[in-house]
């Protein structure tokens, strides 16, 4: 794998666009899924090393549920959605219909239903962007965990394989505001530094310098 | 990596990193998930040591920017680090904890059971130089938050929603 590619802020905002389309439509989704107004904040674009992304969102030891979906095509890595453990009981409420604050511990149905979230995301992300692109991406069956954040972003970091390069990181975060029952989570697509050609080659950029 | 000064100090041992400490300072790695965390006690000199392990086998990698990423390579490098602090190789005594699971579903290509050959590996180092594994907390699928204290050499984990526990 090469050194992490010197990116010009024209490139940079480009990936910023491409995330904020992409999540546009994800956001648009799990709107239409909860029947609730969904806020996104501007899109971060950086490449950093993956272990850097823990700091992103909270402490090593916070509890956390993630949902990731790997990627397999023309830009293999991975998407992910992080949310605290506040957030994630209120999305389990939001989609059981239940009232705020009725989810107290996540159960089996409830992990599922974080999923489907997650995966509803991912699917819609990738969509815009393939529609964007034309590139080809593969996305695989999502997986669930629900424990320290630290954790959870090293093993899936060991996972992917990314350990060594930095890695481009994608950053949004979602919020559903309600006073006393605010959302908040975070997403992520990491890929590859070689990837990044390929994404401004399909949208009509020349050489990243 | 010197040793701490302050009474009593917590020292943090960041990912794929080592650190040593001696009595009374106590050495801790956090939300330790498919990684493995190392500790090493002389309790003749009261050194101890903590390696955050994220792969097993540097072998498999051209370029090797962080040792102490490895079990092969950063299990050699601690005892080095805590040889110069006058710990004696013959008095060692290992500990490990972490090598989880994290992650439930079916992708196949991300249940390669990396914490299991972490854990596996570190195990094989550790033997091949003679130190024995006193006691350990792997694998399950839970993430651990690993604390080593040098006045005893107790290693304290704790997991979300658990007491601490003593090993």
């Amino acid at each position: 794998m090469g050194k992490t590619p010197e990116l010009s802020s024209v490139h940079m905002d480009a990936l910023r666009e491409i995330s904020n389309i992409g999540m546009g439509n994800a956001v648009t989704s799990l709107a239409q899924l909860l029947n609730r107004r969904i806020s996104m904040s501007v899109p971060l674009a950086a490449f950093m090393p993956f272990e850097e992304t823990v700091g992103l969102v909270g402490g090593p030891e916070e509890l956390v549920s993630c949902v990731s979906v790997r990627l397999s095509g023309d830009v293999p890595g991975m998407v992910l959605f992080v949310f605290n453990s506040y957030s994630t009981l209120r999305l389990v409420d939001l989609l059981m219909g239940m009232e705020l604050g009725t989810t107290r511990e996540l159960d089996k149905m409830g992990q599922s239903a974080v999923m489907e979230v997650g995966n509803v995301l991912a699917g819609s992300f990738i969509s815009a962007i393939y529609s964007m692109t034309s590139l080809n991406m593969k996305s695989a069956v999502p997986m669930f965990a629900y424990d320290m954040l630290g954790a959870i972003l090293t093993s899936l970091m060991v996972a992917s394989g990314r350990t060594e390069d930095k890695a481009l990181v994608l950053e949004t975060r979602l919020f559903q505001d309600r006073g006393e029952f605010s959302i908040s989570g975070h997403f992520f697509m990491l890929t590859e530094p070689g990837s990044i050609q390929k994404l401004f080659d399909a949208l009509g950029f020349s050489d990243p310098q | 990596m010197e040793l701490a000064a302050k009474d009593n100090a917590e020292i943090q041992v960041g990912i794929a990193d080592y650190k040593i400490a001696r009595n009374p300072d106590r050495l801790i790695t956090l939300g330790l998930g498919s990684c493995v965390g190392v500790s090493l006690y002389d309790p003749v000199v009261g050194v101890g040591g903590l390696l955050h392990v994220m792969l097993p086998d540097s072998a498999q990698f051209n370029q090797v920017s962080k040792p102490a990423k490895f079990a092969d390579l950063g299990i050699p490098l601690l005892i080095k680090e805590m040889q110069s602090a006058g710990v004696s190789i013959y008095r060692l005594q290992a500990k490990l904890v972490g090598g989880a699971q994290m992650f439930s579903g079916l992708d196949d290509k991300l249940t390669l059971n990396i914490g299991q050959r972490n854990t596996d590996k570190s195990r094989e180092i550790l033997k091949k130089l003679g130190i024995p594994i006193i006691s350990e907390e792997v694998g399950g699928n839970r993430g651990r938050t690993m604390i080593l204290d040098t006045r005893t050499g107790e290693v304290l984990i704790r997991t979300l929603g658990n007491k601490l526990k003593v090993i």
